[in-house]
């Protein structure tokens, strides 16, 4: 496969997920969330995952991280591979343990990730005594030094306050030092900054890559918004309906896509360092993830669409060097972007 | 080119005519109060504390600003859903805050709103036709009751619905199309202003896009005047021919769409600004990023002077004593540059490095 032939770098990566399929099992039917997703990680290096609501980024991050909400949900096919072992096959105590200290996992929505009736010190505490057996004393400690990692100002006194105490990006900053406070090897921001303004969204990014640079973590970012990956990441996968449809290094993708949802995409965003005219808007809307188009999922929506399209799924077509498109036409759409 | 003289044209309008609506030092204040029973006032949430601006016809002003800096706090008071502690809203010269009854239901049907939030701000209950038709029923001369259905699907049609979807529920469409479906509402007394809080931020970007250029269309069509708020500053320059930066309350500098993007003066301007992440990493190189420290403060105890001297990396002991005012600074008053318009900085000063040339 593509991420195969990617591999310069000799270090095997990180995670490494090969074709996961996740369903969920409703009365309103099968909803296919997941349908074939392969993506990998290395030490110090950040992917993106950009897809829109819906897309399946969530689904798939919670299925690696074992935390699917299990029923309905269920992993149908694939392997997530953590330095070479297998997450789904592995004994549920041995995941546990991974879990927390080997990776983690930083969610949207702080306030309800974050216990409300524990002190902040205490649920960061609580992590040092569970893991590394720390005395309760010096947990607390250790809990107050993350805190200031992460610049609460006055942390110590802050320490004993309750998580809606704080404002929304420091929050965000207190699950960071959470994720954070065992050193993982392996980070999985789940749009971690969607709820907070510019400015504290900014503050947030900015000390997420510095950590990670410092630490030399693998991370994981989930998002929809265009802007925040073209500042932190190095590859970019995007999702569509369950599916990568384009994976890339962040310049090439913005250059010239692959992929006509990329595209369109890239042409729906209004951007701030130009006033354009009309925005290119993608029309109609992503399907319904319990009837999925046959062919490629994107062709009702594809101004490409050939016969083809409607009867033929695209697999993912090597494009060049670390690069590929779940198109048949991505030559053509290549060569129209450049 | 085209879209230049489109500007200008607009601007000299602007110069010459009334404008439609106008706002001077307009006051939200939501009391603070303790105890149970005898509710003491204990203090007050400054929401909107002094604010002034001019909405043209034809035009669309953005508001940017942080989350509870007040921007839907203003919005209301525009739509008189929430009363103003003090100051004036003149709407074509007489102050809609001082109105009530009749004359209040008149100018009401002139302002219309379109809402943040698709999923709740429709009645589950009601039908999508029941839902557009219902500003009929306060307004019964804009159409007679003959006519209602003909006209609700007129409106469906001019937002892009299949006009037979009048018997269907809110919950059986999707982000987008709720969002249409209150579009539709807000049009339906021909309305000459529309104020829109976050029309389309719970929306995703595919469909974000499908709404904006229904409204530019629209605003087109019925000559609308729209007060465009929202959060995403690439949004609002998108769509706006002016726009206004508030903070904590207060405006921190307004003018047209290149003088606040591409010359901004206010220190919070510049900021925000170089906050946005740009998608486009080749365009990003070669610019400034201020990363702000500190958090925003409460509105109910703000700073004195000026309000974001707690932030500000140019603040001196003057912005804690005097309270910068909204107006073209001296350093650039009566000179030919889009750095000359309003701005509440005492020190207000371009800083060319935060800003890519557009
Ligand atoms: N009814 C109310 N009672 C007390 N305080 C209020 C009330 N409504 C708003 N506020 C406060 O007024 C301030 C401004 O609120 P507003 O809703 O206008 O913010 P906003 O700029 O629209 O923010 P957002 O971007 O999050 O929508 C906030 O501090 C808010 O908590
Ligand atoms: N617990 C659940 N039960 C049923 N369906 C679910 C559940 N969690 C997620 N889904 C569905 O899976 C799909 C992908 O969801 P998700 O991964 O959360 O999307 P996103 O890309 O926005 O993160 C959606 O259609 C969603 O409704
Ligand atoms: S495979 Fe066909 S429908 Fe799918 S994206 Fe490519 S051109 Fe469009
Ligand atoms: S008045 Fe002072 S504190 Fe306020 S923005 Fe200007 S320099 Fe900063
Ligand atoms: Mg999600
Ligand atoms: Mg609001």
């Amino acid at each position: 496969m593509h991420e195969a032939q990617e591999a310069t770098d000799t270090a095997a990566p990180l995670l490494d997920v090969r074709d996961l399929h996740v369903e969920f099992r409703t009365r309103d039917g099968v909803a296919k969330a997941v349908n074939g997703v392969s993506y990998s990680v290395r030490a110090g290096e950040t992917l993106a995952v950009l897809g829109e609501s819906g897309s399946g980024k969530s689904v798939t991050a919670q299925a690696v991280m074992g935390i699917l909400d299990s029923p309905p949900g269920h992993v149908t096919g694939g392997e997530v591979l953590f330095r070479g072992q297998d997450l789904l096959t592995m004994g549920g105590e041995t995941r546990r343990r991974l879990r927390g200290a080997k990776i983690s996992m930083i969610f949207q929505d702080a306030l309800s990730a974050l216990n409300p009736v524990m002190s902040v010190g205490a649920q960061l505490g609580e992590m040092f005594t569970v893991h590394d057996g720390m005395t309760r004393r010096d947990s607390l400690a250790k809990a107050v030094q993350m805190m200031e990692r992460v610049r609460i100002p006055a942390a110590k006194e802050r320490a004993g306050d309750y998580p809606h105490q704080f404002s929304g990006g420091m929050r965000q900053r207190i699950m960071i030092a959470m994720a954070l406070a065992l050193e993982p090897d392996l980070v999985i921001a789940d749009e971690p900054t969607t709820a907070l303004d510019v400015t504290v969204q900014a503050q947030v990014m900015d000390l997420l890559a510095e950590l990670q640079r410092e630490y030399h973590m693998g991370l994981v970012l989930i998002t929809h918004d265009l802007g925040v990956v073209a500042d932190v990441a190095d590859r970019i996968a995007v999702m569509y309906a369950g599916r990568i449809v384009e994976t890339a290094p962040v310049h090439d993708l913005y250059a010239a896509p692959a992929h006509p949802y990329t595209a369109g995409l890239l042409g729906s965003i209004p951007r701030l360092d130009h006033k354009g005219k009309e925005l290119h808007a993608i029309k109609g809307l992503p399907p319904s993830l319990t009837d999925i188009p046959a062919g490629c999922p994107f062709n009702p929506r594809c101004p490409r669409a050939q016969a083809i399209c409607r009867t033929d799924r695209p697999p993912l077509f090597d494009v060049a060097p670390g690069r590929a498109s779940a198109c048949h036409f991505w030559k053509e759409t290549l060569d129209d972007a450049g | 080119m085209a879209e230049l003289s489109k500007q200008a044209g607009k601007a000299e309008a602007a110069g010459q005519r009334e404008p439609i609506l106008q706002v001077r030092n307009l006051v939200k204040h939501f009391p603070l109060t303790q105890g149970l029973l005898l509710k003491k006032q204990v203090g007050a949430v400054k929401a909107v504390d002094g604010i002034s601006f001019d909405l043209y016809q034809g035009e669309t002003l953005g508001i940017v600003g942080e989350s509870g800096c007040g921007k839907s706090t203003v919005a209301k008071l525009l739509m008189t859903l929430e009363t103003a502690t003090s100051g004036e809203v003149l709407y074509k010269g007489q102050d809609i805050t001082k109105l009530s009854g009749r004359a209040l239901k008149a100018v009401r049907r002139n302002i219309q709103m379109v809402f943040q939030d698709p999923y709740t701000s429709l009645n589950p209950r009601m039908t999508v036709g029941d839902i557009i038709g219902e500003p009929f029923e306060i307004h019964p001369e804009v159409a007679p009751k003959g006519d209602r259905r003909k006209r609700v699907q007129e409106l469906l049609d001019v937002v892009g619905l299949n006009p037979e979807y009048v018997n269907r529920y809110p919950h059986q469409f999707s982000g987008g199309q709720r969002q249409r479906i209150g579009i539709a509402r807000g049009l339906a007394l021909n309305p000459e202003i529309i104020i829109c809080d976050e029309p389309v931020s719970a929306l995703d970007v595919s469909v974000q896009a499908q709404v904006i250029n229904l409204m530019e269309r629209l605003q087109d069509e019925f000559n609308l005047s729209y007060v465009f708020i929202a959060h995403d500053l690439s949004i609002v320059r998108h769509i706006s021919d002016r726009v206004g930066v508030m903070y904590l309350g207060k405006m921190a500098e307004i003018g047209t769409d290149a003088e606040i993007y591409e010359h901004p003066t206010h220190p919070y301007t510049q900021a925000l600004l170089s906050a946005v992440p740009v998608p486009d990493p080749e365009a990003r190189e070669g610019r400034e990023r201020i990363i702000l420290t500190g958090d925003v403060p409460s509105p109910a105890n703000p700073p004195s002077g000026c309000r974001f001297r707690t932030r500000c990396w140019k603040a001196e002991d003057k912005c804690a004593e005097e309270v910068p005012l909204l107006a073209v600074p001296t350093l650039y008053q009566g000179k030919d540059t889009p750095a000359a318009h309003a701005s509440a900085c005492h020190f207000a000063e371009e800083k060319p490095s935060v800003v890519s040339a557009a």
